[in-house]
């Protein structure tokens, strides 16, 4: 009896490969941010084949659900000019395509079923229904991996500043209070004495 | 049964596919960097892969830290576009040779 894993396996790859090929060569921006978001699914679903279901679904979560829709919305809030952003592609064609080619070749040569195949390799572990790829995860990542850990969650919160500190912008008409000012100001710049003669009652 | 070998050859011409977008979409700075997400999706499964088939967990992650490091790529890169738009209005890669003149 065939198993279905191969077929499954050859359709998300087809899948896979169609929607980055139509990433790098539909027309419009957006198109092309919602093929990769069609390659990221396949690929989670993919990596569900592998057992490694925590990361398919961060996959999804994080890609899909944050990074895309960063893309989708810087691209709909520039303005792009269509036509001249697909000038050279066909200039370009032969030495890309050549180069690429000529790098699959090599990572064939390299990564073919001599290298790497079954007999090589061995049958993976087929874990039991009971496994938890999270809990295996989270145990090798709080303990031998927590010090790369904490410098990951630092290099977010920089991410984090470093974005809103770029593109944020003080817009000239608007009014704001300054601290600084507030607190070195002196009697003299809101008091004024004025002097003068008294005045009889009329 | 799918051999190792058949995750790595996808993750290869994945990484091609990207390759050739970076070629050819050379005006168009946020393709280039979706080709590269694109990349670092191949490089991802290929830890993935044989993370599974040689039964060692240190592979995902691996993939794990690489998808923080991207994601924080993606926001700043990004903002860094926007700044870029709005400081010369148009995100053409042949009009930014500010440095050339």
């Amino acid at each position: 009896m065939m198993s279905i894993e191969p077929v499954l396996f050859y359709i998300f790859s087809t899948i896979l490969v169609i929607a980055a090929a139509a990433v790098v060569t539909v027309r419009n921006p957006v198109y092309a941010a919602l093929c990769l978001v069609l390659a990221f699914f396949t690929c989670a679903a993919i990596w569900l084949m592998l057992e490694a279901e925590f990361l398919a679904l961060v996959l999804i979560l994080v890609y899909v659900g944050a990074v895309m829709v960063l893309f989708l919305f810087v691209i709909m809030m520039l303005d792009i000019n269509l036509a001249r952003s697909k000038e050279g592609f066909i200039k370009y064609l032969p030495a890309g395509g050549f180069v690429a080619l000529l790098i699959f070749i090599e990572m064939c040569i390299v990564l073919g079923p001599e290298n790497f195949g079954i007999e090589v390799t061995g049958e993976p572990l087929k874990h039991a229904a009971d496994y938890s790829n999270t809990k295996e995860l989270g145990v090798t990542l709080y303990t031998q991996y927590v010090y790369p850990f904490e410098i990951a969650g630092a290099l977010l919160l920089l991410a984090i500043v470093a974005a809103i500190a770029l593109t944020m912008r003080k817009r000239p008409d608007s009014k704001y209070q300054d601290p600084a000012m507030q607190v070195a100001v002196r009697r003299e710049d809101r008091v004024r004495i004025v002097k003068m003669a008294t005045e009889k009652k009329q | 049964m799918i051999e190792l070998s058949d995750f790595l050859i996808l993750g290869a011409i994945l990484f091609c596919i990207s390759l050739a977008g970076i070629f050819l979409n050379r005006k168009n700075i946020i393709i280039i960097l979706m080709a590269i997400e694109l990349m670092l999706l191949a490089v991802n499964m290929n830890f993935v892969a044989f993370s599974h088939y040689l039964g060692n967990i240190d592979g995902q992650i691996f993939v794990f830290f690489i998808l923080t490091v991207a994601a924080a790529e993606a926001a700043i890169g990004l903002a860094i576009l926007i700044l870029l738009f709005r400081t010369k209005r148009t995100i053409n890669v042949d009009r930014l040779d500010a440095l050339k003149h």
